[in-house]
């Protein structure tokens, strides 16, 4: 019998406002316990929520960018429950109409590029954090509660049970950060909980129309994480409906020490949220004007930029895609091709000179630049090397000015990384004395006395020795020190051993 | 001269006949002796009132004070008053201190009142007799062995024995009108949203209103003038430009003043279940009316009969929520042992809220759970769009709506408190206008068998409150009934 696995996500995005959605405190990450909780966020008597339009307006770009339908009217609800962390024992979300409702995310995997509807997407507030570690020696028995995040904006996506495998939806939740930060409504930090995923997970025979009963693996914050827990709760409901027993719906938690989920609660220990409209807040209306306005300001998304690079510059999707993994690096890629298309005087070797920018630019960025990023565990956002620097190297590189061989360039790149000379890959070239000898006359003298002095050498290569030829392209590069423009070096040896 | 009313008070104060701190000790004097008979006062500050006297006689000097610049004010112990234990008349918050004050607290500070002390009330303003207080019920200063109404009893009680000339309370099904009634004050609840809701600590979020009471209609106008307006805090709060709440009062009145004001006489308020010494007053009121130049019109409000269930549903649903806050993790009362979190909570909440507390909460968490939704919240949400549009159908017709604030005077203490569909029914007058949010006022209008008052209710379209206070003015201005006094002698016999 073959299983088909049936996954739908619902991710909790932390949404990029300064302050909170329902008051004015900070959501500044890592500050000291209860320093940036305001009298709205400790639920003090009296105080009443006041909505945040940041946090609408973000809600507004992620709902246009997945072509989903921004609701006219909105309502926020109570979701009614007791726990330390909750400090109005009620939480502020959408309930019955969300801000946004529809819309799509394009995946791409080994099997293909495949379309996720998203159900919905709607607007509600973090709980603050129990802390059952870290608490002095007297307090170690106690929980601390840390409201610093109680109030911070979240975007709940919620996906349709469109994936079918762990791969897809790690894809689907992947693309999903990147769009988030894409589009500037997350910062998609995982690690302090920016970007936290639910998967709601079943499995039926392949074939059947009816959905199995599903479990909801809470909480898990990391792409890895995520892959494991599926992955093992797969194997979980397919083991035990093949020996005979069948899934209860439950939320479960995912252990990574021991690679397994949990049990959390069942469905007869599920909670009552007794929801209704909070009467606080009047029903959140988003007029056409406002939603044009943020239309203008939605950038180009990563999908059709992928498309247009592919289009534009002839790049194979994999550097297309590597290219718009961030909306950092894509920027990084087009800000370096326009600093390089502005330097003047530089010959082309290639027809179209947007396609051979592009690919030295594609080149640079991706992997030279790429591999410095990666040896340093940063980002392209802090890179200390800026576009123009770059764009200025790449200009001295092989298809353009030729003034240093491609191994040079990398070295030029290292001391620019280390800052040598401000960064400035001219002054690097002057300084270190790198500029290609491309004078015939000087190349020439420095083959005669190659020639002249290691006679064996030549024997072999008048005897067909083609490998004699590149000993002595060698020896030529070493007397120069590696300055030698390579291509003359070749045929002026040439010329000159045929004529010898 | 001391328990006059502000529009006396202020022209002395103002003309430096009268200093706020001479004020302010003599009305303190009638505190000290006259509340420990009343319970009015849950807390009083003497000193900080009168270093607040003196900030204000320093203000009248300077020739930049406001109307109510000097006049003594006592808050609703539902009202957040910075550096003031706000108990909410509960054990709750028993210990409590407000960290900051709330928006109409601000404005009345502002404005230069000197506040003297906050009132006792209804734990949490759920009840209508002011005996649900944690501290012990308030009495009403006309007979002791009474009550003076609720939830804000304590405040109608504070200005009926005339030991401050204003003072605030919140209205959430009646919680100022009714009081008022019962203890021979003025007390107006405003449109919802023209007063802002922050810092009172929310008993059912739709339905607050806080409001003022004073001796006369012509005191509530001044009071509103500095209570009302837009507040960003409070997401419910009307923008609107600056009203002048006293405009049509100051008027040339000539011997019609209400000429032209057409009164809807409801008879779902001239019905049985009232009292007739009730609805004797309110018919000699109505003759006052006609006398001063309005005409009358039959209305009907369909649905009214309605009103008190889809109120109770209402309010408690928002009430088991808003209450969920006090819980024992931050602040206010927690329960001395227990075993684990969920032990925590049930001690805390078992001890910390009496019992017609704890009853709201159950009935709100009972129509809110799933399977009941639909069938009591829901379906009173739909009922009170119907009332409401009951009313603007009247509206076409009037411009006012005129019958008994409460269908009897003050009842005996203990009389309805096993019996809360009784205690329910008192609001049946009042509640209509929290559920549309229309303004409405309760001014005196006579006395029953008893000897105690009776209170008339003026009710208007949203936004109509200078319409409602005006009429009240003419009245009170024929009439003498806001005068009366209760003798300090029956405040003696009771001792």
């Amino acid at each position: 019998m073959s299983w088909e696995v049936v996954i739908g996500l619902e991710t909790h995005t932390q949404l990029s406002t300064r302050s909170k959605i329902f008051s004015g405190a900070s959501t500044a990450f890592g500050a000291p316990p209860n320093t940036q909780a305001s009298a709205v966020d400790i639920a003090l008597p009296g105080v009443l929520p006041v909505l945040n339009r940041g946090a609408v307006e973000r809600a507004i770009r992620f709902g246009l960018a997945v072509g989903g339908t921004i609701n006219k009217r909105s309502v926020f609800a109570r979701k009614n429950y007791f726990y330390p962390d909750l400090p109005k024992g009620y939480q502020i979300s959408q309930y019955e109409i969300p801000v946004v409702q529809g819309g799509s995310i394009t995946i791409t995997t080994n099997g293909g590029v495949k379309t996720v509807r998203l159900t919905r997407a709607h607007l509600e507030e973090d709980a603050g954090k129990s802390l059952h570690e870290g608490l002095s020696q007297a307090a170690s028995a106690m929980t601390g509660i840390d409201l610093n995040r109680a109030g911070t904006p979240l975007l709940e996506i919620v996906s349709e049970p469109d994936m079918r495998s762990a791969e897809e939806a790690i894809a689907y939740a992947k693309t999903l950060h990147t769009l988030v930060r894409w589009i500037g409504i997350c910062d998609g930090n995982m690690q302090e909980g920016n970007f936290r995923c639910d998967a709601n997970v079943s499995v039926r025979n392949a074939g059947d129309t009816k959905l199995g009963t599903r479990c909801e693996i809470k909480n898990v914050n990391s792409f890895r994480f995520l892959q494991h827990a599926i992955e093992f709760e797969v194997r979980r409901q397919i083991q035990l409906v093949e020996d005979g027993g069948t899934v209860e719906q439950e939320t479960r938690l995912y252990d990574p020490d021991r690679d397994e989920t949990r049990s959390m609660r069942t469905k007869e220990d599920a909670q009552d949220y007794r929801y209704f409209p909070d009467p606080d807040l009047p029903p959140l209306v988003i007029d056409e004007a406002w939603i044009e306005r943020v239309k203008a300001d939605l950038p180009e998304l990563p999908v059709a930029m992928k498309a247009r690079f592919e289009k534009e510059y002839l790049f194979f999707p994999e550097d297309a895609t590597a290219l718009t993994s961030t909306r950092a690096t894509a920027d990084y890629f087009q800000q370096t091709l326009a600093e390089l298309a502005g330097i003047p005087n530089i010959p082309y070797l290639l027809q179209s000179p947007d396609v051979a920018n592009a690919k030295s630019v594609a080149n640079w960025v991706i992997n030279e630049l790429g591999a410095f990023l990666n040896n340093h565990q940063t980002d392209i956002e802090n890179s200390p090397v800026s576009p123009a620097q770059l764009a200025q190297l790449i200009a001295h590189t092989g298809p353009f000015k030729g003034t240093i061989s491609h191994k040079v360039a990398k070295d030029v790149l290292a001391a620019m990384w280390a800052g040598e000379c401000g960064g400035d890959a001219d002054a690097i070239i002057v300084a270190r004395g790198l500029k290609q000898i491309s004078d015939a006359g000087a190349i020439g003298k420095i083959v005669d006395d190659v020639i002249a002095a290691n006679a064996p050498i030549v024997a072999e290569y008048k005897a067909g020795k083609e490998k004699a030829f590149n000993a002595l392209v060698g020896k030529v590069m070493a007397a120069t020190k590696g300055k030698a423009n390579p291509s003359q070096v070749n045929a002026i040896l040439r010329q000159k051993l045929s004529s010898s | 001269m001391f328990t006059a009313p502000i529009a006396e008070l202020a022209p002395a104060l103002a003309s430096k006949r009268l200093s706020s701190v001479e004020l302010t000790t003599a009305l303190f004097d009638r505190i000290d002796a006259l509340n420990p008979r009343l319970n009015a006062f849950l807390a009083r500050d003497r000193k900080r009132a009168l270093g607040a006297a003196r900030a204000a006689d320093a203000r009248l000097a300077a020739g930049n004070a406001s109307p109510l610049t000097g006049i003594p004010i006592a808050h609703k112990d539902v009202l957040m008053t910075a550096g003031w234990k706000t108990t909410c008349g509960s054990r709750m918050l028993e210990n409590f201190v407000a960290p900051y004050s709330a928006f109409v607290v601000e404005r009345l500070a502002d404005a230069g009142m000197v506040l003297v002390g906050k009132t006792n009330m209804d734990e949490f303003a759920m009840g209508s007799s002011s005996e649900t207080s944690y501290f012990g019920p308030v009495k009403n200063p006309w007979n002791v062995d009474y009550v003076p109404g609720g939830s804000s009893g304590g405040s109608s009680a504070v200005v009926a024995a005339r030991l401050v000339p204003a003072a605030t309370g919140t209205d959430t099904g009646g919680s100022i009108r009714q009081p008022a009634a019962l203890s021979g004050v003025c007390g107006l609840k405003p449109t919802y949203g023209v007063c802002s809701r922050y810092g009172l600590i929310a008993f059912a979020s739709s339905l607050d209103t806080p409001g003022p009471f004073a001796q006369t209609a012509e005191d509530c106008a001044l009071l509103l003038n500095a209570m009302a307006g837009h507040d960003p805090r409070d997401s419910t709060s009307v923008d609107r430009p600056r009203e002048d709440y006293a405009r049509l009062l100051r008027a040339p009145g000539g011997a019609k003043p209400l000429a032209g004001v057409r009164i809807g006489l409801p008879k779902e308020y001239f019905g049985e279940g009232v009292d007739t010494d009730v609805a004797a007053a309110v018919d000699a009121a109505l003759g006052e009316f006609r006398k001063l130049g309005a005409t009358t019109v039959e209305v009907t409000l369909p649905n009214l009969d309605l009103s008190v269930p889809v109120y109770y549903v209402i309010a408690s649903a928002e009430a088991s929520s808003n209450l969920a806050r006090f819980d024992g993790v931050r602040y206010g009362h927690r329960a001395a042992k227990y075993d684990d979190l969920t032990d925590m909570y049930k001690k805390t909440r078992a001890e910390g809220f009496g019992a017609e507390v704890k009853r709201r909460i159950l009935i709100g968490t009972y129509v809110l759970s799933h399977g009941y939704y639909d069938a009591y919240y829901l379906k009173a949400q739909q009922v009170r769009r119907l009332i409401a549009e009951g009313f603007q159908h009247a509206y076409q017709q009037c411009d006012l709506i005129l019958g008994p604030t409460a269908p009897t005077a003050a009842f005996k203490l203990g009389a309805k408190t096993s019996d809360p569909v009784q205690m329910y029914l008192n609001d049946i007058f009042t509640v209509a206008g929290n559920l549309t949010g229309a303004p409405a006022i309760s001014i005196p209008c006579g006395f029953d068998r008893n000897g105690l008052p009776i209170g008339l209710q003026l009710q208007g379209n949203h936004f109509r409150e200078s319409v409602i206070l005006n009429a009240a003015h003419r009245y009170q201005q024929a009439t003498d009934w806001q005068r009366r006094e209760p003798a300090d002698i029956a405040l003696e016999t009771a001792r």
